[in-house]
């Protein structure tokens, strides 16, 4: 296996927050590495995002571009780590096989998951995650003309729903879990927040003449061998659409996997502990965005510029940052309220509903388990492909588990890298 | 603009199309079977859920973080690969 030449900071993750970090670890004259799993850089939300192209992370990839001190590698991601804080290494995966990166400082910014939440035909061809709808537009899928119905929770759906119709889909709702109530309250909360007021007009804009359904959520898809309709739940009735695409999200799971495998302390919602500098509770590895708090995009641009100066000792550039953390974790506690998954979400699935999609694990078999571990020893649930990626949030919310035990290598790898050179 | 094979037909796509987008666009949903059969799509379309994997060029990738390319040979895992 190779070895590559020590870094000072590895910035794992090139969404808003790994980015910002980047740029700031740059400027202290560091040694700067971002690899991210996505041949492109921008993450989920800056998805396409290109030097050359206006856009909102157009700005950053050009001063980022102008740093000769950071590098970039995409389709690249941490399969295990060795060592420990003096000397780390990281065990890298790409198309070209296995290497080793020493990295004397982590910047953690691998970003959230989407929730799935089970119900009778969410394993059919059509039915998507809606930041997944999202990501496919962004590399390439056309959807002009075909019908969506977007459900779930949380911003992120108008956002998504906004993005299908500028690129030609025909949006027929956004079904949002939550009731009206919530839904306001949190609209109310991102308008005292400066800097959000625009967003919401331009979301409202790319919205206008598409329902918006709060208290609405997916009982089931159906049809022959993929999606034809999908029924929904509003108020005391049941709606059956017909259209090509259902994408539906619960919310987003911070992806904590890699800071799993270094050791970081986790909050009890399941985020990266980090302190006031970003620091985790692993000496020399920091963390920033929604891998420590889904709180959007501001924020994880906030955290990165703090992680980038912490991690490289700037911090006499930070004396604003108190406030402005404080002011985005009120968004962040708004955020967490409003959408609060329903208790009528946990009864959607149906004794033969598959909740582990890898493994093929019904609901039956994995409501008779009592924990995680019990689950995947006599069941295989969380034991295939994805290694509980979907399926660990989802029993989480559907039994209340406590999804752990993350080992290395995170991504499947062909036997052939591991033998090569050994 | 990249020329690729699906299923030993060429199918031409724009610059920066991930291998799954260019499959969904020729009209492959169903990308595989699982293990009891059941018809399976892409999911998270980020790289996470793996249910997008396909063959290309003779490995078994996530077809949603595999940038489509020039003369690329893209094959739905069927029979001994199914799951």
């Amino acid at each position: 296996m190779r070895t590559d030449a020590p870094v000072d900071i590895a910035v794992i993750g090139a969404g808003p927050a790994g980015l910002t970090a980047a740029l700031h670890a740059a400027r202290s004259g560091a040694d700067v590495l971002v690899i991210d799993a996505q041949p492109g850089r921008g993450g989920q939300i800056w998805r396409g995002a290109h030097a050359d192209r206006p856009g909102p992370a157009t700005t950053l990839l050009r001063e980022l571009d102008a740093c000769p001190n950071v590098r970039w590698r995409g389709q690249t991601e941490v399969a295990w780590v060795e060592g420990d804080g003096t000397h780390r290494e990281l065990i890298l995966s790409s198309p070209e096989g296995l290497s080793r990166q020493p990295a004397r400082r982590v910047i953690l910014a691998t970003g959230a998951v989407e929730r799935f939440l089970p119900f009778p035909g969410w394993t059919l061809p059509g039915v998507v995650g809606a930041g997944a709808l999202q990501a496919m537009v962004k590399a390439g899928l056309v959807v002009r003309g075909q019908r969506v119905v977007v459900a779930g929770s949380g911003p992120l759906l108008l956002a998504v729903a906004a993005g299908l119709r500028t690129a030609g889909a025909v949006v027929l709702g956004v079904a949002e879990q939550a009731p009206m109530v919530s839904a306001a309250r949190f609209g109310l909360a991102a308008a005292r927040l400066g800097g959000k007021t625009r967003e919401a007009a331009g979301l409202a804009w790319a919205l206008r003449g598409v329902p918006y359904w709060p208290g609405t959520y997916p009982l089931h898809a159906d049809g022959d061998g993929h999606l034809e309709t999908v029924t929904l739940r509003r108020g005391g009735r049941d709606v059956t659409l017909e259209c090509d695409w259902l994408a539906a999200g619960f919310g987003l799971v911070p992806e904590t996997r890699v800071a799993a495998l270094l050791g970081c302390a986790l909050t009890d919602s399941g985020a990266v502990r980090v302190d006031a500098w970003s620091q985790t509770s692993v000496p020399g590895v920091y963390a920033a965005g929604e891998v420590t708090g889904v709180g959007g995009v501001d924020m994880a641009c906030h955290e990165g510029r703090v992680a980038g100066c912490a991690a490289t000792g700037q911090i006499e550039r930070l004396s604003d940052a108190a406030a402005t953390s404080a002011r985005h974790r009120a968004f962040q506690t708004a955020l967490d309220t409003a959408f609060t998954l329903r208790p009528e979400l946990r009864a959607l699935p149906s004794p033969d509903t598959t909740v582990c999609r890898c493994e093929d694990v019904t609901h039956a078999t994995l409501r008779g388990q009592h924990s995680w571990t019990e689950a995947k020893l006599k069941t295989r649930c969380g034991m295939g492909t994805c290694q509980g990626r979907v399926c660990g949030p989802a029993t989480e919310t559907l039994y209340g588990w406590r999804f752990s035990g993350v080992r290395p290598p995170l991504v499947p790898l062909p036997l052939s890298d591991l033998l090569a050179d050994h | 603009m990249p020329e690729l094979m699906i299923e030993g037909r060429a199918v031409t796509v724009a610059e920066g199309t991930s291998v799954l987008a260019a499959l969904q666009n020729a009209g492959y949903r169903t990308l595989r079977h699982s293990r009891s059969g059941e018809p399976r799509g892409a999911l998270c379309g980020m790289g996470s859920c793996h249910e997008c994997r396909a063959v290309v060029d003779g490995r078994i990738v996530r077809t949603c973080v595999t940038p489509a390319r020039n003369g690329q040979r893209v094959t739905l895992l069927t029979g001994d690969h199914a799951d």
